[in-house]
């Protein structure tokens, strides 16, 4: 699949490969996260030792099906194909019971292991269907690669569908509450020197946005100041800050507010280059000088109000052309992060 | 040049779950130490090569969008950073050379 898809762009030039690798990683990951039972085939046709060939033909002719395991007292006994069901045809030997040409060295897996494991037996064993038992070994189900993909989609279109409804919900949120003015207030406490967390908050930020619909210009926007912003508390604030996010249908409010220690000369540190951070900040590779830079250049509108000894406030404004507005969200959907 | 041909060829360890890289098509890429040089000048799908091996990184890529990081010099993350990588879907590969002959190697291979 490779050459084609990689050729192929997405909406605004963005290749889909991203996006077909991170259906991948899901699909490796459930193959982790489910388990046998929950994919199985519970409606299992079983054939019991001493029936005769004649009836194991029968019962696999009637339920259109290639193999059915043998069982004797509701313990798994054997399993018998098509393969055997022939050998005893060739012979003509339509009357011996089953448990003569049934095989008795039955793979099976169990009913609470991951699907990963039902794959690995199919791809080692070459075999289609695989008996499940359960913790004593009982015939509970019976499992076959098909019963997998059905369980992979099924499980992958509910992630889908739960974000979805989530989107579907926040989009409309700006057009379901009536007021004069409505807006959705974001707030986010920022600890000083927590650099740990960095970031953080700028990631809630813009998977907010994504499920209000915001196209993912504007929330790469949003994501780039605010994160500066937050990392300005984290670096520079004596006890951190608040990171305030106000989203309206028409723009977009960030603001950051601080005690202290404050900004000396605020012309200064709008220049490029030009940083106070300490050396911990800095031997991580924060200190570039160029924080406010980033900032003013994803923003319509940038103010700081600060000075020496007092608390620093940041805002920062976007606004929202015609097609971009919260409540005309309606077709403006992109793929999420 | 899919991201598995450059593990490949720059012989990266991958840090980070295994994924298919064969699908991820890096386009071109960015260098730097400095984060908020990345935040300005890397682009989405870029594969970002620094020798920064620490939490934030992983912040900055997942903001960033880039397709992969290649942590050079050998620089080991933290495993909380790899936690978090993987949580945010980001990708870490390591090079043990410095990152001047990484950078040069893959504008070679022609991530220009």
């Amino acid at each position: 699949m490779s050459s084609t898809i990689q050729e192929t762009q997405g909406r605004k030039g963005r290749p889909i490969t991203d996006n077909d690798a991170q259906e991948i990683t899901r699909i490796e990951e459930l193959s982790y996260d489910l388990r046998i039972f929950e994919v199985m085939s519970r409606e299992v046709f079983t054939l019991a030792p001493n029936q005769t060939i004649r009836d194991g033909l029968e019962v696999l002719r009637t339920k259109r099906i290639s193999g059915a395991p043998v069982v004797e007292n509701g313990d798994l006994a054997g399993v018998i194909s098509t393969e055997d069901l022939m050998r005893a045809l060739t012979q003509n030997d339509l009357e011996s019971p089953i448990r003569k040409y049934m095989s008795t060295n039955v793979i099976s897996v169990k009913s609470y292991e991951p699907v990963v494991k039902a794959l690995e037996t199919f791809a080692r064993t070459n075999v289609g269907r695989l008996p499940v038992t359960n913790e004593h070994d009982q015939l509970v189900g019976m499992i076959t690669k098909g019963d997998i993909t059905r369980g992979v989609l099924v499980a992958i279109r509910k992630d889908y569908q739960e974000e979805e409804i989530r989107r579907y919900r926040v989009r409309h949120l700006f057009e379901d509450i009536t007021s004069d003015r409505t807006s959705l207030i974001l707030r986010y406490h920022i600890k000083p020197r927590d650099f740990v967390n960095g970031g953080q908050a700028s990631s809630h930020i813009k998977r907010a946005m994504l499920r209000l619909g915001a196209s993912a210009q504007l929330a790469r926007q949003c994501g780039i100041a605010v994160y500066e912003a937050e990392m300005n508390l984290i670096i520079h604030t004596t006890n951190g800050g608040i990171l305030r996010v106000q989203i309206e249908p028409h723009r977009i409010l960030m603001q950051t507010t601080d005690d202290g220690p404050g900004i000396p000369d605020v012309n200064k540190a709008l220049q490029p280059g030009w940083s106070t951070a300490p050396q911990e900040a800095r031997n991580m590779g924060f200190g570039a000088g160029m924080g406010l830079v980033n900032i003013k250049s994803c923003v319509d509108k940038m103010e700081i109000f600060s000075g020496a000894g007092k608390g620093t406030r940041l805002m920062m404004e976007i606004h929202l052309r015609p097609d971009e507005k919260f409540s005309a969200a309606e077709g403006t959907e992109e793929p999420g992060i | 040049m899919t991201l598995q041909e450059i593990i490949a060829k720059l012989n990266l360890k991958v840090l980070t779950a295994p994924r298919n890289f064969s699908a991820i098509t890096p386009r071109g890429g960015y260098a730097s130490d400095l984060l908020s040089c990345v935040m300005a000048g890397a682009q989405p799908d870029n594969v970002w090569v620094t020798l920064q091996a620490h939490m934030n990184v992983v912040a900055v890529a997942s903001l960033r969008e880039v397709s992969a990081v290649i942590i050079t010099e050998g620089a080991q993350p933290e495993a909380d950073v790899i936690t978090k990588a993987n949580e945010q879907d980001v990708i870490l590969l390591s090079a043990s050379e410095p990152s001047y002959a990484v950078i040069g190697r893959l504008w070679k291979m022609g991530i220009q």
